[in-house]
């Protein structure tokens, strides 16, 4: 739920309940007057009609309220002089509105001689409360619509404005990469935001220091590798080469040899990542990517043919994409060498190229896991010889200029690029 | 023919001399930028193999130094770093190749040799052991006169044993001169096997004096019978 609807949310249930509430005790408060000021009249009304009565006794024999507000009779009741007044609601048939309707009246006992007593009782009209409640009901309903209305373009209002520092850096975090420090947050008067806008500030900062360190370290201790690995091989083929030492010793140091060459390949893999996600491969050209295909299968035709694969090539257009020309080789011929190899012997490969793909696909009895087949050290067969980080580097090249890459399996491994 | 090998790195600098001395070089040394203009301003030099990072200064100014007195022909840059500028840098300046470090023993001196055979030859970029010639430039090789039919890879495992000969050269050293990067799963050694089963038969059909011998668990050599 968005922050906008959220807040909307709350405030109009708050809303409800404060205009339920202050309505309730309104009305409450509004009938209580309006009793309190017809009994008051009531009772003015009374000390008119008894002063009138005591002056003109035909009064007295009012028995009907007719076209008057009032009745009067005799009564004989003992105890007829405790009596109090009695206010209370009663019903009335009212000639125009041909129904019966609330009225107010007051009973009450009067004497003049103190031996008579009359029974005395005054009408008012009442204002009807079930017209009374309604209109009130509706009214509320109109308050509470408007409310909301003028809250929700308030509220869109503010928050377009008050949120905007919030919003755009939001939009900035969402856009960030490590490896493209592009972190701009707009500035802002509120110190609430300037204060959020600092620490995340801080935190990516600490963030790209610490990954473009280890990167640079990734990078250096490759590069510093490099020498002693190259010293130790070497020193290798030349004691390999004195004919002093026996075949089981000439084989001990060809496969340490042979070890030592694989954590090179890693080696200049890894550096080879490092540099791609560093973006150290910045120059660009128009590559012809049917042209790469063409040449690798020339490249792998002798492998294809001593395994007995069938490799085919099928252009349905010519490619060309802008890219680096080194990390286009690297891309296509890791892509088809891992193919190739993988291929067991009387396989096939093939690899489609059209206007905006290259597809590549070859034989192979099970499918490989989706998830990490791009990760880096995946290794799928025992294969001790493989780094397990080519498909890592075609990967890396694919993200750096937005490829997308995607792997299935139908019978045959099949992978594609789209460029 | 006389070697100079800049480098800095101590074990690295024995490694190239022991192993150009084997090929009847006279090699000297120098470990760093001063004692290395020294050397190639005082001397003449057949081939020079330049480290580029070095104390006291960059291979690259040594390679402008030597562009300015006329001695930047024969260089051989050898460098830790893979990077595309140095290498363009480096072949601008006049640097004839460019071996990205680690490398195979068997390699240097493939790339030594093809430099001197340039600059020796008059242009005649040929070799003959025994019986057997082969003209790299019109990538032919000849045994007894008559030509050797060879393909494209044959020709190319020839004659990098031609040059390495009597040298063990490691299997996986001739994979990557040959085939390339790619050649770096463990059943390509198969793969390679067979093809030097093809190119033992075409040389002992064609009674040529040099043999290729395996080594056990290393690689092969090419002997003159």
């Amino acid at each position: 739920m968005r922050l906008h609807n959220y807040t909307l949310l709350y405030i109009s249930i708050a809303i409800f309940f404060i205009i339920g509430t202050w309505a309730s005790i309104f009305y409450v408060q509004m009938l209580d007057e309006v009793y309190d000021s017809i009994d008051d009249n009531l009772g003015n009304y009374k000390l008119l009609i008894v002063q009138k009565a005591s002056k003109d006794s035909s009064v007295l024999y009012k028995a009907d309220f007719d076209e008057s507000n009032y009745s009067i009779r005799k009564i004989n009741t003992p105890h007829a002089h405790k009596q109090k007044d009695v206010y209370k609601d009663t019903l009335m048939y009212m000639q125009n509105e041909d129904d019966l309707e609330t009225v107010r009246l007051l009973k009450t006992v009067f004497t003049l001689n103190h031996s008579d007593y009359y029974e005395l009782r005054i009408i008012s009209s009442m204002v009807e409360e079930d017209d009374l409640i309604e209109d009130l009901f509706y009214s509320l309903i109109w308050l509470y619509a408007v409310l909301l209305i003028s809250i929700f373009i308030v509220n869109t209002f503010l928050l377009k404005k008050i949120w905007k520092p919030f919003y755009s850096l939001l939009d900035q975090l969402e856009g960030f990469s490590l490896n493209n420090n592009n972190f701009l947050p707009s500035k802002t008067r509120v110190h609430e935001f300037k204060l959020l806008n600092n620490a995340v500030s801080e935190l990516l900062k600490k963030n790209i220091e610490l990954y473009s360190s280890q990167k640079q370290f990734i990078e250096n201790a490759s590069h510093e590798l490099q020498t002693p690995l190259a010293i130790s091989i070497n020193k290798l083929e030349l004691l390999a080469e004195k004919n002093e030492l026996s075949e089981t010793d000439l084989y001990v140091i060809g496969s340490v040899i042979e070890n030592m060459q694989r954590l090179t390949r890693l080696n200049k893999s890894l550096l080879l990542l490092s540099k791609i996600e560093n973006k150290q491969f910045y120059e660009e050209e128009q590559v012809s990517i049917s042209e790469i295909c063409t040449r690798m299968q020339e490249d792998f035709s002798d492998l294809a043919g001593f395994k007995n694969i069938s490799f085919e090539y099928i252009q349905h257009s010519a490619l060309s994409v802008k890219m680096n020309k080194g990390l286009a080789d690297m891309l296509l011929s890791n892509l088809i060498k891992n193919a190739v190899i993988h291929t067991p012997a009387a396989g096939s490969v093939s690899v489609l190229v059209d206007s905006n793909s290259v597809t590549i696909e070859n034989s192979g009895s099970q499918a490989l896991d989706q998830q990490h087949i791009f990760s880096r050290f995946y290794k799928n067969s025992t294969d001790t010889n493989s780094t397990g980080l080519g498909l890592a580097i075609v990967k890396a090249i694919a993200d750096k200029y937005g490829f997308i890459i995607t792997y299935s399996f139908e019978g045959k491994h099949r992978i594609q690029i789209l460029f | 023919m006389k070697i100079l090998v800049i480098e800095d790195e101590i074990s690295m600098k024995e490694i190239i001399q022991e192993s150009l001395e084997k090929e009847k070089y006279i090699v000297e040394s120098a470990v760093d930028y001063i004692s290395a203009l020294d050397k190639i301003v005082s001397y003449e030099y057949d081939c020079i193999l330049l480290d580029i990072m070095l104390p006291g200064g960059s291979g690259l100014d040594l390679l402008k130094e030597m562009k300015e007195l006329d001695k930047a022909g024969n260089v051989i840059i050898i460098s830790a770093k893979n990077s595309i500028d140095d290498k363009v840098a480096g072949l601008n300046l006049g640097a004839d190749d460019y071996l990205i470090k680690p490398f195979h023993i068997a390699e240097l001196t493939a790339r030594v040799k093809s430099v001197l055979r340039r600059k020796t030859l008059n242009g005649k970029n040929e070799l003959e052991i025994g019986n057997v010639n082969i003209q790299f430039d019109d990538r032919v090789a000849y045994v007894n006169n008559e030509l050797l039919v060879l393909n494209r890879k044959e020709f190319d495992v020839l004659s990098y044993f031609m040059v390495n000969k009597n040298r063990l050269i490691n299997k996986t050293s001739l994979a990557e001169h040959v085939w390339g990067d790619f050649s770096d799963q463990a059943d390509d050694f198969e793969f390679i096997y067979s093809q030097i089963k093809n190119l033992r038969k075409k040389l002992k059909d064609a009674h040529a004096d040099i043999e290729i011998q395996a080594v056990y668990g290393i690689g092969y050599k090419l002997i003159v019978l």
